[in-house]
């Protein structure tokens, strides 16, 4: 046993981390359960609580929609539902990300208590993130309303690329929670990272100003197809194939990376913390 | 049966200055120059070495060793909490640790939120951990101090709380990581009862203390470390006696 070859060692690896995340979940109560607890950390000392989260939201984007909706020289009603969504979209990702890297950090207390499940962290950060996410849902409501034609069954298409993105941020948050923990300079990198990310994908301004320059800002940015999964179906336009295929592409490359980074240094976290 | 195998377990404790720690200083290292020398290498702790041991039912085993001798971290091990860097370890058996009774607590949540987190924690559901509340509530004596968020109460307090919850259930396997005596005169004597229970009951026990009086009450065997290795096991009187030649 102690003479394992590098590849039945791999394999052990990968089987225990395969472990983990199955315990996680398994034990899906206690990971819904902090999740929640996090949120409500958030409505805590403010008097609107949870509606809070949800007016933030709605000033933000009828500010924004307005003033760079003026500047981009766009129509409100094509402008303002794409920044809608936009917004919200990324605030979905950029929460999975940057709260990702934190995930093991802040979690030492209880990694060091317990023996507790290490995937479970990523995601509990990733259902926090949807729990966020869901107080827009109402301001999105408003928005398609007022300014769209009543989106048909076609909408419900925007259900599968979310599920995607959760399914994203699971690896994203294995993979930069690690790092994060062993390299504690990294958080910062990734938040410079993400600040970059959301000026080159089209959050708050729209494809069709580019004019066709630089297409492949759009095209392979692997973030504008997680917005475009999500939010073509709202806005009744066809999801374009390659969209859907980098998403995938991603999905799969990202999970591969997760799995052998996890199952190699899994074990390793409780040491680093 | 319960059951807890260690074979040649190896925990290595990596340090990590300001340096290793960076991701830039590890980059700037890799691609060489003067500034590679100085990223230096990673200092590792040795805090267990080739420990190996059995355990069956019946076994109360103390861990006895001046500090840092890695009492703490074998019970880590044994918790599952840290895997080891090499060996192995087999337990068999619903184990239930009782370390750092207050670790993992949020202050801002309440006593009845931390009760139901903590039984989580521990594996229960939250329907088991409501049937143990009443007992909890009881043991506790916090009253309505329950609904107030922990930032609220008094160490003494917290301990009572962390105690009641960890002690709720009752595993097959127990560790217990130097007796927990703080907190006033009844609240100590109703922990040790409590304590008693939960000793009694399980099929193995394993307890580090530095108190001879405590490892004499409860243990049947001890185990004797000096830096992270396993010196000796054997009778409780037999060890001891070696432990205080030793100084």
């Amino acid at each position: 046993m102690t003479e394992a070859t590098e590849e039945g060692r791999m394999r052990r690896d990968l089987r225990l981390a395969w472990l983990d995340l199955a315990t996680a979940a398994k034990r899906w109560r206690l990971t819904v359960h902090l999740a929640w607890l996090d949120v409500r950390q958030r409505y805590r000392r403010s008097v609107l609580g949870p509606i809070w989260l949800t007016v933030s939201v709605a000033f933000q984007i009828a500010a924004m929609g307005l003033v760079y909706g003026e500047l981009f020289h766009q129509d409100v009603s094509h402008y303002l539902p794409r920044l809608a969504f936009g917004l919200t979209m990324w605030g979905l990702i950029s929460s999975m990300v940057a709260d990702g890297c934190m995930c093991f950090i802040l979690a030492e207390s209880f990694l060091k208590q317990e023996a507790l499940p290490k995937s479970m962290f990523p995601a509990r950060v990733v259902l926090r993130s949807l729990m966020v996410f869901a107080h827009n849902l109402v301001v999105l409501l408003v928005v398609i309303v007022i300014f769209l034609p009543l989106p048909g069954w076609i909408a419900l298409l925007a259900l599968p690329g979310l599920a995607l993105i959760a399914i994203n941020g699971m690896w994203v948050g294995l993979v930069v929670g690690l790092l994060c923990t062993r390299f504690r300079d990294l958080p910062p990198i990734v938040g410079s990272f993400m600040q970059v990310a959301f000026f080159l994908t089209p959050v708050i301004w729209v494809p069709e100003t580019l004019h066709g320059k630089w297409w492949w800002l759009v095209s392979l940015n692997p973030f504008a197809s997680f917005l475009s999964i999500v939010t073509d179906p709202l806005l009744s336009v066809p999801t374009p194939a390659s969209n859907w295929l980098l998403a995938l592409v991603v999905t799969l490359a990202g999970w591969t990376t997760a799995m052998l980074l996890f199952g190699r240094f899994r074990a390793r976290i409780t040491y680093w913390l | 049966m319960s059951r807890v195998e260690l074979t040649d377990v190896v925990v290595d404790f990596p340090i990590y200055d300001g340096r290793s720690r960076s991701l830039r200083h590890r980059l700037l290292g890799l691609s060489g120059g003067r500034i590679g020398a100085s990223a230096g290498h990673d200092v590792v702790v040795h805090a267990l070495s080739d420990i190996t041991l059995s355990l069956v039912d019946g076994d109360r085993l103390g861990l006895i060793g001046r500090n840092g001798a890695g009492k703490s971290t074998l019970l880590r091990v044994m918790a599952g909490i840290y895997e080891p860097v090499a060996g192995r370890i087999t337990v068999a058996g619903r184990l239930g640790s009782l370390t750092n009774v207050t670790m993992g607590m949020d202050m801002e949540s309440s006593g009845y939120e931390n009760i139901i987190v903590r039984g989580l924690m521990m594996g229960m559901s939250r329907r088991e951990t409501l049937g143990h509340l009443p007992d909890i509530e009881s043991f506790t004596e916090l009253g309505d101090h329950l609904s107030l968020p922990l930032r609220t109460y008094s160490a003494g307090m917290l301990l009572r709380l962390g105690f009641a919850v960890s002690t709720s259930l009752e595993p097959e396997i127990l560790i217990i990581d130097e007796m927990i005596a703080a907190g006033d005169r009844t609240f100590a004597d109703k922990a040790a009862q409590r304590l008693n229970r939960l000793t009694s009951a399980a099929h193995i026990l394993v307890v580090a203390s530095h108190s001879p009086e405590t490892l004499k009450r409860l243990c049947n065997k001890l185990a004797l470390l000096r830096e992270g290795r396993l010196v000796e096991i054997g009778p409780v009187d037999e060890i001891l006696r070696r432990y205080e030649a030793e100084g």
